[in-house]
């Protein structure tokens, strides 16, 4: 049996998730990188996607956190984030509406601000997408 | 002497006050759970974030990246002339001394400002700061918010709050920034804190082994640092709120319980004091009347 790599999912309000698993697969802000027991030490940041769980060579979790940051040891991974949300418990459909919407809001932003903001939520919408699609062929 | 009924009147009156604030105390009493509670649940991410904060903070005392190419949110904009204070009080009274310790606090700052040239801006969160404080500073509040943390307070609350500090702070409407809020310490002691949020103020220097026992030297960074500080520091700054929020939002219910209490003991001895009167005056009545039946008898 391999050695296992603590894996914690913290947000603001509460601890969502710790346990013990062989992998992580981190969507890192410069591209995604799986954790193994025994990593590098490391601080990264999270982008908009899912991060995928694995134990025993399967997936069993894949959670869709909207961003944050990470931070890897040797025998732990802790990840801070604002939102998290199973990946099978998101609904195609919804996701898919939220996407027109939110590019309707990019184009009818009137400031900057509104625009980053609305640019802000579609990236989030397009991940979730992607997320969905990925979890979906890997089935 | 005052009449039997009227006395009646006032303990009955006396007695529903005292079943509302008993009533008041017991809600306060719940309502300090759940917060305390809430306030439990976010240390853990408190915890993470220092110790992240932390290695960031001895890689570049370390290995040092220019001091200029930091964000701003750490060094400062190299002046203290404008500050900005974060007033967070309640919405609601009745509970005791809360929102006015924290106003006074202010004013003292207010003027402490005003003895060395600065100048200060108002943040108000809470209603009943912002009313006590609109009397004499009406023209130093920027901004106030107003019904935060209902029903349930929530990281979104930091957030927007964070977000409104950050878009002044970009305008160059301020320097320095600190938050004046209510620290919970027991449920009759509540403690004002004032705690310096922009520039991010350095904790407790750690002692210098950090770096020899090879902890945070050879930690990766990726992207490299001032990328990760630039998303981490609003962040930060967003939870610091949140966490300000939760202190004060269990220290008001703390508060309000005590004093809500202190009302129900004065209640029960008033009525006491006005049971006693009641008593004495239907007595003095009832003399009388006895003495006026025998001196008419004793007349025939």
């Amino acid at each position: 049996m391999a050695e296992m790599v603590e894996f914690e999912l913290v947000s603001p309000e509460e601890v969502l998730v710790t346990q013990l698993v062989d992998m992580v697969v981190v969507p890192g802000g410069d591209g995604d990188y799986g954790v193994l027991a025994g990593h590098v030490p490391m601080i990264t940041t999270v982008r908009p996607g899912a991060i995928t769980i694995f134990e025993e060579g399967r997936v069993t979790d894949r959670i869709f956190v909207t961003g944050g940051f990470a931070e890897v040891t040797g025998e732990r991974i802790t990840i801070l984030i604002e939102k998290s949300v199973k990946v099978d418990k998101l609904d195609r459909a919804v996701v898919e509406q939220d996407l027109k919407n939110f590019a309707e809001d990019v184009e009818d932003a009137k400031t900057d601000d509104e625009r980053g903001q609305a640019i802000n939520k579609l990236e989030i919408a397009k991940a979730q997408l992607q997320a969905i699609v990925d979890a979906a062929a890997n089935h | 002497m005052p009449s039997l009924k009227d006395l009646k009147n006032r303990i009955a009156s006396v007695k529903s006050t005292q079943k509302i604030t008993s009533a008041m105390k017991m809600v306060a009493a719940s309502k300090l759970r759940r917060a305390q509670e809430q306030a439990e649940a976010s240390r853990p991410y408190a915890e993470r974030l220092d110790r992240m904060l932390e290695s960031l903070a001895s890689d570049i005392v370390n290995k040092g990246p220019a001091p200029e190419t930091l964000p701003k949110l750490i060094t400062g904009t190299g002046s203290d002339r404008v500050q900005l204070l974060i007033v967070v009080t309640s919405d609601r009274g009745l509970c005791g001394g809360f929102n006015s310790v924290i106003v006074r606090e202010v004013r003292r700052i207010i003027q402490r400002n005003r003895a060395e040239g600065k100048t200060t801006k108002l943040l108000c969160i809470g209603r009943k700061g912002r009313d006590q404080l609109r009397r004499d500073y009406a023209n130093l509040i920027v901004h106030h918010f107003e019904d935060i943390g209902r029903p349930r307070l929530s990281f979104n609350h930091g957030n927007t709050i964070g977000t409104k500090v950050l878009e002044l702070f970009n305008a160059g409407e301020f320097d320095v920034a600190h938050v004046v809020y209510n620290k919970f310490k027991s449920v009759i002691t509540q403690i004002v804190t004032v705690q310096q949020l922009i520039p991010l103020a350095p904790g407790e220097p750690k002692d210098d082994t950090i770096g020899s026992e090879g902890g945070a030297a050879s930690i990766e960074f990726e992207p490299e640092e001032q990328k990760i500080l630039e998303a981490l520091l609003p962040r930060n700054l967003s939870f610091q709120l949140f966490r300000a929020l939760l202190e004060s939002a269990a220290s008001e219910q703390g508060a309000r319980m005590t004093a809500m209490d202190n009302a129900t003991r004065n209640a029960g001895d008033m009525i006491n004091k006005l049971t006693l009167n009641y008593n004495r005056t239907r007595q003095a009545y009832i003399t009388k009347e006895l003495i006026e039946i025998i001196s008419g008898a004793e007349a025939l």
